[in-house]
């Protein structure tokens, strides 16, 4: 099988994915037999209680780590022959990652940690600050280029976090519990944002354990003890305010 | 190429603002190769101030110039093997100036310590110099005002005397010295010249000086004492073989058999030279030795500060590692950002070098090489990058879910 596969629409294919992680001497499963399709613009949501592998699942998405056996093939790459270099080449081009702590630099301000992934794509500083002022502006932080993370408020950072996952025209947004460090009304506002990117035809895929957020998504797994225990399209799709 | 040289710009940004909101820890961390770039570089400062104003003072005894003397300038063996020597007296110097043929100019020299007085004035201290008419060409010296000894005066062991600037300047002060008498230890001289200021050799000055006829020397102040021939070579590149002939002439005028050693001693130049090359390099080692352990610690202090901030910033590793950032290119973070921080280390010790220099220079000639301060400046530059090596592939290595799980 060749490393390139022309399959129309498919973003994410698992082949027989396992993870196993080495603690010692015994090997623990984190991941079994995991096989799975997303297409691309679809809105999944990745659920399941502590334990179950959906952040072993994540970081294998993100190309933070490697299948033990299997195929993982992204955008028509089978990134489980890749090197570390081409794994590096994969997450700055392919994937915008929003974790729940936000992750930016705290001593950089808002737009040096939107730049940060131009940067490592190797566009010239001209270029970078035009591009990283219209992605701030496109949300919401116009007015807040030069405040550094400590002078944010949450909802900010996570929008930070956003326009900077997308400097870079990614094939999936990644998200880890975007809303899990948030108040209910600003991690709203954060979904709202998501779900004006999926409609604006990106791919997200959100990993999280709040039923409220996976509402959202038009498609939620479920896992469990590393097995995908469900896999359902949510039909009703407006359902914004549940309480 | 072009990319690299980007990624090197913007590696060098980064570490520079990671710098910048270190500040003090940074600057603390680079202490040590600042005191080592300053020891090394103000070592060099001193030694090259020194070998300047030495060979220019040693220019002043001529290269082309050798020395009849008792004794060697610089012992080799030890005194005993030399206290048996028979002076040099006028017998070696006619003999010399009769037989050499390799000689432009030979003349006798002998000097003594005496008070020179003109009426009330009294100045102690002044080296009186014996010589004749020769002297004006074996040595570097010229009369400003007045005319030198003439052979007549040599010739006539004449009372005449050609005194340096201090002699003049303390004695007569505005006053025209030509034609007065003045007193060495009570004997009248009349003065026919004043020298051209010469400054210091070896720190003595060499204006507290009074030329007077060999013969008159010996005739008021013994004449059992020391002379030192002074022989100028005809051409300056056939030396040796001047040596070679002197010691003829000498070996035949003393008599010696084939089996006897020489009792005399012929000295030059080269010898002061080598000496004080001895001298120096013994300074230079121990200055590049004490530099090179305080650049060693240091290193190792640059070492130290940056793993402490490798294992700060694992999570802002994680982060660029999991926007893109290959290996190499964290490496390449920290390698720039230790080199940056030893660079300006090494900068401010050559400042602090350049500074310590001019202060010295008010009692000794310090000069700082130009080439000196760059090339030192590059090797604290070589040491950041050195130490920074073990700190930076631990940052690479680091995994990034296990970096960005850390809080």
């Amino acid at each position: 099988m060749g490393r390139k596969m022309a399959e129309d629409g498919i973003l994410i294919k698992f082949v027989n994915v396992e993870k196993t992680y080495q603690i010692g001497e015994i090997e623990v499963p984190a991941l079994r037999a995991i096989n799975l399709i997303i297409h691309k613009g679809e809105y999944v949501a990745i659920m399941g209680p502590s334990g179950s592998g959906k952040s072993t699942m994540m970081n294998l998405i993100g190309c933070l780590d490697t299948v033990s056996t299997g195929e993982y093939w992204l955008a028509g790459e089978n990134v489980s022959e890749l090197t570390d270099n081409e794994l590096a080449h994969i997450r700055n081009r392919r994937i915008g990652f929003v974790f729940q702590t936000f992750n930016l630099l705290p001593r950089a301000n808002a737009f040096r940690n939107v730049e940060l992934p131009l940067i490592y794509a190797g566009v010239g500083p001209g270029i970078r600050k035009e591009r990283a002022i219209e992605a701030l502006k496109n949300v919401g932080l116009g007015d807040r280029i030069n405040h550094k993370p400590a002078e944010l408020s949450g909802g900010q950072r996570q929008r930070v976090a956003i326009a900077r996952a997308l400097i870079n025209n990614p094939s999936l947004i990644l998200a880890d519990e975007p809303t899990g460090n948030l108040d209910s009304a600003t991690g709203e506002e954060i979904l709202q944002i998501f779900d004006k990117l999926h409609s604006a035809g990106n791919t997200m895929v959100v990993v999280t354990h709040e039923e409220s957020v996976a509402g959202r998504a038009a498609r939620v797994i479920r896992l469990f003890d590393g097995q995908v225990v469900s896999d359902t399209y949510n039909h009703v799709h407006a359902q914004t305010t549940m309480e | 190429m072009k990319a690299f040289i980007l990624d090197v710009f913007e590696a060098a940004k980064i570490a520079g603002r990671a710098l910048r909101s270190n500040k003090i820890r940074s600057f603390l961390a680079t202490l040590g190769i600042v005191i080592g770039v300053m020891t090394v570089v103000l070592m060099i400062t001193i030694i090259a101030g020194l070998n300047m104003s030495f060979q220019r003072q040693l220019a002043a005894i001529g290269s082309g110039t050798l020395y009849v003397d008792r004794y060697p300038w610089i012992f080799d063996d030890d005194f005993f093997s030399y206290r048996n020597r028979p002076r040099i007296s006028m017998k070696e110097y006619l003999a010399i100036s009769r037989y050499c043929t390799k000689a432009k100019a030979v003349t006798p020299y002998s000097d003594t310590m005496r008070p020179v007085g003109f009426k009330s004035e009294v100045l102690s201290g002044v080296y009186i110099v014996g010589t004749t008419d020769a002297y004006l060409e074996t040595s570097d010296v010229m009369p400003e005002v007045g005319r030198f000894i003439s052979a007549t005066d040599a010739n006539a062991n004449r009372d005449v005397v050609v005194i340096g600037t201090t002699v003049a300047e303390k004695l007569f002060k505005e006053r025209n010295p030509i034609g007065q008498m003045v007193r060495i230890s009570g004997h009248e001289f009349r003065v026919i010249g004043v020298l051209e200021k010469q400054g210091t050799m070896f720190g003595q000055s060499l204006d507290s000086q009074a030329i007077i006829p060999l013969g008159s020397l010996m005739k008021y102040f013994g004449r059992h004492r020391d002379v030192t021939i002074i022989v100028k070579a005809a051409d300056p590149k056939q030396l040796d073989e001047l040596k070679d002939e002197l010691t003829g002439v000498l070996r035949r005028v003393r008599k010696l058999g084939p089996a006897d050693k020489d009792n005399f001693a012929i000295n030059e130049q080269g010898q002061l030279m080598s000496m004080y090359t001895q001298l120096t390099s013994g300074v230079y080692s121990a200055g590049i030795i004490i530099g090179g352990i305080s650049l060693l610690v240091g290193g190792i202090g640059i070492m130290n500060i940056m793993l402490v901030s490798v294992t700060e910033r694992t999570q802002e590793i994680g982060i660029r590692k999991a926007l893109g950032a290959k290996k190499s290119q964290i490496m390449r973070q920290f390698l720039i950002e230790s080199a940056l921080i030893c660079l300006i280390g090494g900068t401010i010790g050559v400042g602090l070098a350049w500074g310590g220099g001019k202060i010295i220079n008010q009692w000794l000639p310090a000069v700082m090489p130009i080439s000196v301060a760059i090339a030192s400046t590059m090797f604290a530059a070589l040491v950041g990058i050195f130490f920074g090596i073990f700190p930076a592939a631990k940052a690479a290595r680091l995994d990034p879910i296990v970096a960005l799980r850390k809080e």
